[in-house]
């Protein structure tokens, strides 16, 4: 899956935490969760929880903390990707 | 005497109506809401029916925003929030505040968090899936979840509490809610309660045997209270909510008013004297129905209507005595008497509130809703308040004061008096 893969499907997981639909259409590398998206900071270990089950991967701490943009997302989903828990 | 308090606005989520006017049709017309449960069977419950309300997550899509329903599982904050924001839209405000309204608080009660989230919660938790429960469970197993949702949707900034006194919690959360106002805590508060009883609370009735067991088969007839026939009463679900108002600052704002909150009291027994966990001491549940008269500063002989608790257990026969004698008034002299719950069956800590806006609604529209079921009254009842109290069918008449009271296990009493609001 390359990166313009990943951020579809990410899109799709995102979409029930953020009221901000325009601005998700057209998210991109630099799209910030919390400043760009108003995403509540308590939801993201919700997106964290919804990106493993879609992935069938496993997010730990120190990679968690990493994503908060969606740049960030896709270096840690595609690096789980390639190295599967 | 402190300031005057005023209902502005009502909402309401019951077996039988969803919103106010389709809960007065229901009301006015004597509809049962109590249906037959086939899950109760496969359970193996003796109570095989109960009141709950036709209530579906898609009712609340305009209440609250996407991603806050995204992931709202509890229903009695569901419930609980309908209510309260339907109550806010009928005193003529919106549900939308960008800025934090200091003179506007919530009391609003609930019994038990809702167990089928706490029921995912322990089966994640056993299973070592912690990691999996995600940031929505805490916000809905704690039990101010519901005023959390409630405050934060409106942006109350005053008192924010969530109340639990058993049955009597819905009639104690209006009346924390008037007090308040009254002593100059706050301009206008958000009041009611809710609850939804899943298996595991219905269970715990079903097994004290306080439960009707006898009418599975007809669900219509299951909830009878003051009835000889009577078995123990129907569990229900569902919320009710008022908006309660400083008598000024509804006028300055030009509100309508259905009435006008007169006085209140809560008390318990100590459950001394008669008085248990289970059931409301004589003395307490007496002095609870004085107070509250003597607070609202009427005299007994100006009610028209007495809202019973009424829950169609052996306890019946005593409540009604206990008014007797609380009112100083017997057979015919004794006000009008009536029984939600022979409609939507007993919603526990949402009882009180959903009563008071029937109640209300009574008041406002000058009808006494029927008591379903009541073609065979207790003997003992008849004897000291007459069949002409006891209405089975709707009747119209002049409705000026009612008095509403709750008792719950704890021996914990409220008692709530509402009048037409007079300009004097």
């Amino acid at each position: 899956m390359d990166r313009k893969e990943i951020l579809i499907e990410l899109k799709k997981v995102l979409t029930p935490y953020t009221e901000n639909k325009e601005m998700l259409d057209g998210i991109n590398e630099q799209t910030d969760l919390i400043k760009d998206l108003k995403i509540n900071s308590a939801n993201l270990v919700d997106i964290i929880i919804d990106a493993e089950a879609q992935y069938n991967i496993e997010i730990d701490f120190d990679a968690a903390e990493k994503m908060y943009n969606v740049g960030n997302c896709i270096d840690v989903i595609s690096e789980k990707i390639n190295k599967p828990a | 005497m402190g300031n005057r308090v005023v209902i502005t606005g009502l909402g309401v989520v019951a077996p039988n109506g969803l919103n106010i006017p389709d809960f007065l049709h229901a009301i006015q017309n004597g509809i049962s809401g109590i249906r037959f449960v086939p899950e109760y069977e496969d359970l193996k419950f003796n109570c095989q029916v109960s009141g709950t309300p036709e209530f579906e997550w898609e009712q609340l899509r305009n209440y609250i925003s996407e991603t806050s329903l995204y992931g709202l599982k509890g229903k009695g904050i569901a419930y609980g929030i309908k209510a309260a924001l339907d109550a806010w839209m009928d005193a003529g405000n919106e549900i939308i505040s960008q800025d934090t309204l200091w003179e506007t608080g919530c009391v609003f009660g609930s019994s038990v968090a809702d167990t089928d989230v706490i029921k995912n919660a322990i089966n994640r938790v056993d299973a070592r899936e912690s990691k999996k429960l995600g940031s929505r469970v805490v916000e809905q197993i704690m039990n101010s979840g519901v005023t959390a949702y409630i405050s934060g949707r409106l942006g109350l900034g005053n008192k924010i509490i969530n109340n639990s006194a058993a049955c009597a919690t819905g009639t104690q959360s209006i009346l924390m809610g008037y007090e308040y106002i009254k002593f100059g805590m706050a301009k206008r508060m958000v009041v009611g309660s809710c609850e939804f009883v899943d298996r595991y609370v219905f269970g715990g009735f079903d097994s004290m045997r306080v439960l009707s067991r006898k009418y599975n088969d007809q669900p219509a007839r299951a909830s009878r209270p003051m009835s000889a026939t009577a078995g123990g009463f129907v569990p229900g679900s569902g919320a009710g909510a008022l908006i309660l108002e400083d008598l000024d600052f509804a006028l300055a704002r030009g509100a309508k008013i259905y009435g006008e909150l007169k006085g209140g009291s809560t008390n318990s027994g100590g459950q001394k004297n008669g008085g248990s966990m289970t059931a409301p001491g004589p003395e307490g549940v007496i002095r609870c129905i004085r107070e509250a008269i003597t607070d609202a500063n009427i005299d007994a002989s100006e009610i028209d209507l007495v809202s019973g608790h009424l829950t169609a257990t052996i306890a019946d026969r005593l409540e009604v005595q206990n008014w007797v004698k609380a009112l100083g008034r017997e057979g015919d002299d004794f006000p009008m008497v009536n029984s939600l719950k022979s409609m939507v069956g007993h919603s526990l800590s949402a009882a009180g509130s959903i009563e008071t806006v029937a109640a209300v609604l009574q008041l406002k529209h000058n009808f006494v809703h029927p008591n379903l079921n009541l073609e065979d009254p207790i003997p003992e009842i008849l004897d000291i308040i007459g069949e002409k109290n006891l209405p089975t069918t709707r009747v119209d008449k002049e409705i000026n004061t009612v008095a509403k009271a709750n008792f719950g296990f704890g021996d914990v009493n409220s008692c709530l008096i509402i009048s037409k609001y007079k300009n004097d």
